[in-house]
Order: C-alpha cells, then sequence, then structure tokens
C-alpha cells in the first residue's frame, strides 16, 4: 500500500471505508509510507526511534507496576519488594522499568549528541529541537520523581536534596519548596504528589513527542551531510528502507537492555536504595542515578559567593549560583540555535568544531564522573574547569566560530557524495 | 559494519562508566573478594549451601535479627517439601486476631505466614541489644555494597580486642569491616558452633559463606527464575536480530 498519497485508494473496502471519513490511513501512509527521507542516514538516526520504543516500555511496565504500588510512605518500600516477591513476574517488571530509565536516557542522550554532531538544530528545525530539549526536561523531571517512589534512604534523601535546591531562590524560595514537598520535610505529602506526578508527565512527553515528530515531518530529516535533499535521487521512503533499518537498531539496542535487566539488574543501582528511608539518618553519600550526574556536578562546582571585589557584599550565594548555573546549562540548549553562527550543519565539514564537541564530550563525561565522587580536592578543580569549559563552549565558542571556521567544502548532493563514496570503496 | 562498531562502543563507554564511578569503594580496609557461584552470569543457588545456611540462620542469627520480607511458603526455593515447610513454619507462634469473641489470640505460624521476628518492634529490639538495633537481614545482600563478601568480612573480621589508643565501650566489638570498627554484635558464630544436619564441617568460614548464601537467596528469591528467562528471551532477541539485518540487507540491496 505504500505507494499511496491520495485519498481512498485503498484495496480493502473497510480500509477505504474509514479512510473517505477519516484519512488516517492516508496519514499514516503518507508519513510512515513515502515519507522521502535521505537516503545518507547513519546508524545514530536510529535513536528517535529507539527512544520513542523506550517512551512506550516505560509507560507500559510502569502502569503495571502501579496496579501493585502504594503511594503511602509507611507501605511503599514494602510494597515494591512485594512486588518484586509475590507479583507474577513482578521482579521482572521493576526491572525493566529500573534499567528501562537508564536506557531511555542512553538513547536520548546519543539522539541529542547526534543532533549536536550534525548540526540538526539549526533552521529549519529550531522547533523541533526545542521539542527535543522540552522532551528531555520532562524526562529529567519524570525519572526524579520516579525514583522517590520506593520510598528508600536514596529516593527520600534524593528529595529532600534536589527540592532543597529551590529554596535558594529570593524570596518565593521557601513557598515554592513547601509547594514542592507538601510541608516543610519530605513525608508522606512529597511521595503523593510524587507519584501523581510521575503518572502524569509520561504522557505530557507523548504529547511533546508528537508535537517533535509533527515538527519533523513538516521540515523533513538532517542527514550526515547537513545538506538538504535537492531531488528525488537524495531521498528514499521511509518504508521499506528505514523501516527494515529501525526495526534492526531496535532489536540490537533490546539486546544490550535486556541483558543488563536479566543478568545485571542492579549493575546501575545503590546499596542505600535498598534501604527504607529514614529522616533520621542521613546517609554517607547522596548521589542520584547516573544521568543527572553532569548537572549535579555543575551545581556543586560553584563553592563561592559572588561578592562584590572588597565590601564583602554579597550579591550571589553559592548555593544560587550553583542551582542557576544547572538549569542555565540545560536552558542553554533551548537557544542553541540562535547561538551557532555557522551556516555549516554538520561537523563533519567543521574542523574546529569537531574538537570543540569533542572536549564537550570529554568534559561531559569528567563531570559525571565528578559529580559521583565526595565534593573534596582534585575533583572540584576538575569539574569546575569542565563547568567552564561547558559554558564557554556554548556561549563563546559557538557564536564566534561560525565567523572564524574555514569549513571544507560542502558536496553538490546528498546522492553525489553516495556514489563518491560506493566508487571510493 | 565499522559504524555498527562504532556505535556499540559509544554506548559500552556510556553505560558502563558510571556504575564504576558511583561504586568506588568507601571502606578503608580491602575487602576479601571470593567467587561466590550465585554471582556468576548463568548460575543458580547452591540449594544444600542454601539449607545449611537457612540452618545457620534460624540457630544463631533469627535470636536478633528478623526477616519479615520471606514467607515460610518461599522456603519450597530451598529444596524444602510442603510437609517440611509446614512442620517449619509450626515451630513458630504469630498473633492473629481478633476472633469471634475481639479477642487477640496465639496460633501456630503457616507457610503463608511471613519469618517471625524475635522481637515485637525496634524498640524492644534495641532494649535486648544494648541500645542498637540488629537490622532485618531480607534486604542485607543489596543494601550493602558489595554485599556478600562485606557480610563474609563482616562475619568473619572479628579482632580478639581494640588496636592500642582504641576504647571499646561495654558490648562493643571491633571489627575489621565495619564502618567506624566499634561493632554492637557479639561474634556471632564459632566453630562447630553448629551441628549440621548433612554432617557438614561446621567451620566458621563454612557457616559464614553458607549462611550469605541464603541471605543471598533472601535478598532475591527470583534471581533462579530471571536468569533462566534471560537465556531464552537473549537468544531468541540474538536469532531475531540476525535476521532483521538480513531482511534490512536485502531492502537495501538496490540502494547499496
Ligand atoms: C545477640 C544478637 C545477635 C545475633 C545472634 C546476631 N546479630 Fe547481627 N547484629 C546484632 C546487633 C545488635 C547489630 C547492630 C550492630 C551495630 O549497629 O553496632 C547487628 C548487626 C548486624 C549486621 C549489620 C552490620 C552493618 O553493616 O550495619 C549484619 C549484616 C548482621 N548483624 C548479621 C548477622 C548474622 C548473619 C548473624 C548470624 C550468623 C547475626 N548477625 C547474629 C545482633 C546480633
Ligand atoms: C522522549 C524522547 C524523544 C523521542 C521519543 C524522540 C523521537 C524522535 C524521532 C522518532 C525522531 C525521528 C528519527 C530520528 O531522526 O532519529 C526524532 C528526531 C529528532 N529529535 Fe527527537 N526524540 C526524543 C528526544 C529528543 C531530544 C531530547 C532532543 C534534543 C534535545 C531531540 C532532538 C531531535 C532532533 C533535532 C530531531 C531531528 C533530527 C534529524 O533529523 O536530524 N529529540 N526524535
Amino acid at each position: 500500500m505504500s505507494g499511496n498519497t491520495e485519498k481512498g485508494q485503498f484495496d480493502n473496502k473497510v480500509v477505504s471505508w474509514v479512510d473517505e471519513r477519516l484519512p488516517i490511513f492516508t496519514m499514516l501512509s503518507k508519513e510512515y509510507g513515502v515519507f522521502p527521507t535521505p537516503k545518507n542516514f547513519n546508524y545514530f538516526w536510529n535513536f528517535g526511534a529507539i527512544a520513542m520504543a523506550m517512551l512506550s516500555i516505560m509507560i507500559l511496565t510502569g502502569i503495571f507496576l502501579a496496579m501493585n504500588y502504594t503511594a503511602h510512605a509507611d507501605e511503599a518500600f514494602n510494597s515494591v519488594e512485594r512486588i518484586t516477591r509475590d507479583v507474577n513476574y513482578g521482579w521482572l517488571l521493576r526491572y525493566l522499568h529500573m534499567n528501562g530509565a537508564s536506557f531511555f536516557f542512553i538513547a536520548v542522550y546519543i539522539h541529542i549528541g547526534r543532533g549536536l554532531f550534525y548540526g540538526s538544530y539549526k533552521g529549519p528545525r529550531e522547533l523541533l529541537w526545542i521539542f527535543g530539549v522540552l522532551i528531555f526536561l520532562l524526562m529529567m523531571g519524570t525519572a526524579f520523581m520516579g525514583y522517590t517512589l520506593p520510598w528508600s534512604q536514596m529516593s527520600g534523601w534524593g528529595a529532600t536534596v534536589i527540592t532543597n535546591l529551590f529554596s535558594a531562590i529570593p524570596i518565593v524560595g521557601d513557598s515554592i519548596h513547601t509547594l514542592l514537598i507538601g510541608g516543610f520535610t519530605v513525608d508522606n505529602p512529597t511521595l503523593n504528589r510524587f507519584f501523581a506526578l510521575h503518572y502524569l508527565l509520561p504522557f505530557v512527553i507523548v504529547a511533546v513527542v508528537f508535537l517533535h515528530v509533527w515538527a519533523l515531518h513538516v521540515t523533513g530529516s538532517n542527514n550526515p551531510l547537513g545538506i538538504e535533499p535537492k531531488s528525488k535521487k537524495d531521498t528514499l521512503p521511509f518504508h521499506p528502507y528505514y523501516t527494515s533499518k529501525d526495526v534492526f537498531g531496535l532489536s540490537v539496542f533490546l539486546l544490550f537492555y535486556l541483558w543488563v535487566v536479566f543478568f545485571h539488574p542492579l549493575a546501575l543501582s545503590h546499596a542505600d536504595h535498598f534501604k527504607p528511608f529514614d529522616s533520621m539518618v542521613t546517609p554517607e553519600h547522596i548521589v542520584p542515578e547516573w544521568y543527572f550526574l553532569p548537572f549535579y556536578a555543575i551545581l556543586k562546582s560553584f563553592t563561592a559567593d559572588l561578592v562584590i571585589p572588597f565590601t564583602g557584599i554579597i550579591l550571589v550565594e553559592a548555593k544560587l549560583l550553583g542551582v542557576l548555573a544547572m538549569f542555565g546549562s540545560i536552558g542553554l540548549l533551548f537557544v542553541l540555535p540562535w547561538l551557532d553562527s555557522s551556516p555549516v550543519r554538520s561537523a563533519t565539514f567543521r574542523p574546529i568544531y569537531k574538537i570543540c564537541l569533542f572536549l564537550l564530550l570529554i568534559s561531559m563525561l569528567v563531570l559525571g564522573y565528578t559529580g559521583s565522587q565526595p565534593a573534596e580536592g582534585w575533583v572540584v578543580v576538575a569539574a569546575q574547569i569542565t563547568t567552564a569549559y561547558y559554558f564557554i563552549h556554548f556561549l563563546v565558542i559557538l557564536p564566534l566560530l561560525g565567523k572564524i571556521e574555514r569549513t571544507k567544502p560542502l558536496p553538490k548532493s546528498i546522492n553525489e557524495s553516495v556514489l563518491a563514496k560506493k566508487e571510493g570503496k | 559494519m565499522m559504524k555498527i562498531r562504532k556505535l556499540f562502543s559509544v554506548f559500552i563507554v556510556l553505560a558502563f562508566l558510571s556504575p564504576v564511578a558511583s561504586h568506588a569503594a568507601k571502606s578503608t580496609e580491602e575487602l576479601p573478594n571470593i567467587p561466590w557461584g550465585f554471582q556468576k552470569v548463568f548460575s543458580t543457588y547452591d540449594r544444600p549451601a542454601l539449607q545449611r545456611g537457612f540452618q545457620v540462620y534460624k540457630e544463631v542469627c533469627a535470636g536478633c535479627h528478623g526477616l519479615d520480607k520471606v514467607a515460610y511458603r518461599n522456603l519450597s526455593g530451598l529444596g524444602y517439601n510442603p510437609d517440611e515447610i509446614k512442620a517449619i513454619a509450626a515451630e513458630y507462634t504469630v498473633i492473629d486476631g481478633p476472633n469471634d469473641e475481639g479477642e487477640m489470640f496465639e496460633r501456630a505460624a503457616v507457610p503463608a505466614d511471613r519469618f517471625v521476628s524475635p522481637f515485637p518492634n525496634d524498640n524492644a529490639a534495641r532494649a535486648s541489644n544494648g541500645g542498637a538495633l540488629p537490622p532485618d537481614l531480607s534486604l542485607i545482600i543489596k543494601a550493602r555494597t558489595n554485599g556478600p563478601n562485606y557480610l563474609f568480612g563482616l562475619l568473619t573480621g572479628y579482632a580478639e580486642e581494640a588496636p592500642a589508643g582504641e576504647e571499646l565501650l561495654d558490648g562493643q566489638y571491633w571489627n575489621k569491616y565495619f564502618p567506624g570498627h566499634k561493632i554492637s554484635m557479639a561474634p556471632p558464630l564459632s566453630d562447630g558452633l553448629i551441628t549440621y544436619s548433612d554432617g557438614t564441617e561446621a567451620t566458621v568460614e563454612m557457616a559464614t559463606r553458607d549462611v550469605v548464601e541464603f541471605l543471598a537467596w533472601a535478598s532475591e528469591p527470583t534471581m533462579e527464575a530471571r536468569k533462566q528467562m534471560g537465556v531464552k528471551v537473549l537468544l531468541f532477541l540474538f536469532f531475531l536480530s540476525v535476521l532483521l539485518y538480513i531482511v534490512k540487507r536485502r531492502v537495501w540491496r538496490d540502494v547499496h
């Protein structure tokens, strides 16, 4: 059926009947059948579909977990244990959901990295990119609240530390803090509102993913060369070419994911996540889940207040600086399309940008490591240097680099480049 | 092929860098490193060791530590049959009720009951242990970094007396691996303390290994089901991936 774009040309009578009244099959065929897609994608283009699959897995396993979960401070920890011990395949549900969040973030980090490398955020895809960053933010909120639900030591103390950040905001901070946790300390009301929101936000994500994909289908996909397709020779219909490639990629991704689920389900978790929450006993070392570590490190790298020199008047406290920097580091991504001044999208043709981006990757890895360590000694210095690079990369390098960089010549068309590569082989 | 390989390496770096980072050891003392059978990728629990370990728990640890997330019926996982489980449960009494007269009453435990805790509440447990709380052991293996080795170290790592310059309070003991070293649990095991019903010699090391195996089971009785299903799922997915790759190659034949 993939050749149809006109309305009502379906062999099956039922399909035709429905389509004349609601052209959903026409839409599917247009957007997922013949949708013209650049023919030169590499495997980095698989991760959007993979992220979509992970989102579905999270929602499905989450709903079944919620059927057996009790959102009460006295019961939550035990109810999660009961799920893994007594509910049929409950252990599977929990491990799928727990590790699913990690693999969802792995997919999305690679997906974002792909966008950074190939300049997918540049015009005309700015709005598409902004929806993506919004999804990322929503995912972080969802994952953070989900992590509190088992009501373990890490849950409760993680929630305490992160919600406390909001009290650093001048004037309204304390009110926001109270509103967030439903009282003055993290307790049953906190758990209840986090559960309600953890159930809600994924469906908000679904809505934004819909907008994200809608915007994608208006502008069409970017590609590794970063040049727009010019003729039919440059593209392929989405089906069967990219359906077959996406399904294969997904299958390989699931292989990694399920390997961890079945054979190392606790590799990414922490011992303090298996002790029930006790507000009187602070764990020795409170660390968030790995996917938050780089941002946590940015938060912690601000160790001194901002003062007016020689007067001792504090302008901004260190804690607030850290909070602003942490949210700012993600906020920057929203305006990235306007920070990068280069007209060339793909890093393949931008030798200096490529190096800067590599440094950014290294910075993120260093930040991730330092975020997991107690803030003392060289760890603080390393976090400060890499935090500085993060902001310099986006605020200084990207606006200037486009003006001075000698980019390599762009190929005339996608097709030409593909053919040249083939001959080179 | 190159691309796939590149992709995989990115992946592995991302996935495995972080746990290494966050699990960095915190104890000053190097933990023993025992090759536990149940930690191997495809392995199961060792049934005889589980039963011996249960005996250690029941005869020694259960005097102070509860195991409240495990039910007597779960003991089928150790290889006991329903009659044996009924008999084990019946050794304990639980408080049930109220009955038709509105009275609480005592009855023998049944397989559906959870393990009966030695103390009615935490305060009672503290009162009997010089103020220290013996934690419930249901999740102890997961609730300690490198749980099995930590537990092995803890139970075998007692010193005769504290090093010079360190004061122990009454009821405290010096332990190499306990954080802060001063633990309020007397060394619970000694050679020959237990007479194993299968005739194995109950040295401290043997009893410790067995009780760790048992507590590992208690923290995750579903491990064997998980691994069995995992083998099937991954084999299936592997062959599916190969097939999907062949399909993809054929679809793309005319483009490449
Ligand atoms: C006489 C009572 C008693 C017996 C018997 C006993 N324990 Fe304990 N145990 C305690 C007390 C009290 C603590 C708390 C110690 C502290 O916090 O200083 C404790 C603590 C522990 C801890 C926690 C250490 C930590 O890292 O916090 C473990 C594990 C443990 N016991 C295992 C066992 C095992 C296994 C056995 C059986 C072989 C056993 N215990 C027998 C009283 C006992
Ligand atoms: C729930 C998470 C997400 C889902 C399900 C999702 C889904 C998708 C899908 C299916 C595509 C098309 C296939 C592809 O190009 O890979 C896509 C494209 C895209 N996504 Fe996402 N996405 C998610 C998160 C994000 C985030 C967090 C960002 C960036 C911050 C982002 C940026 C983009 C961009 C720029 C494109 C167009 C890419 C191009 O064609 O080069 N996405 N997304």
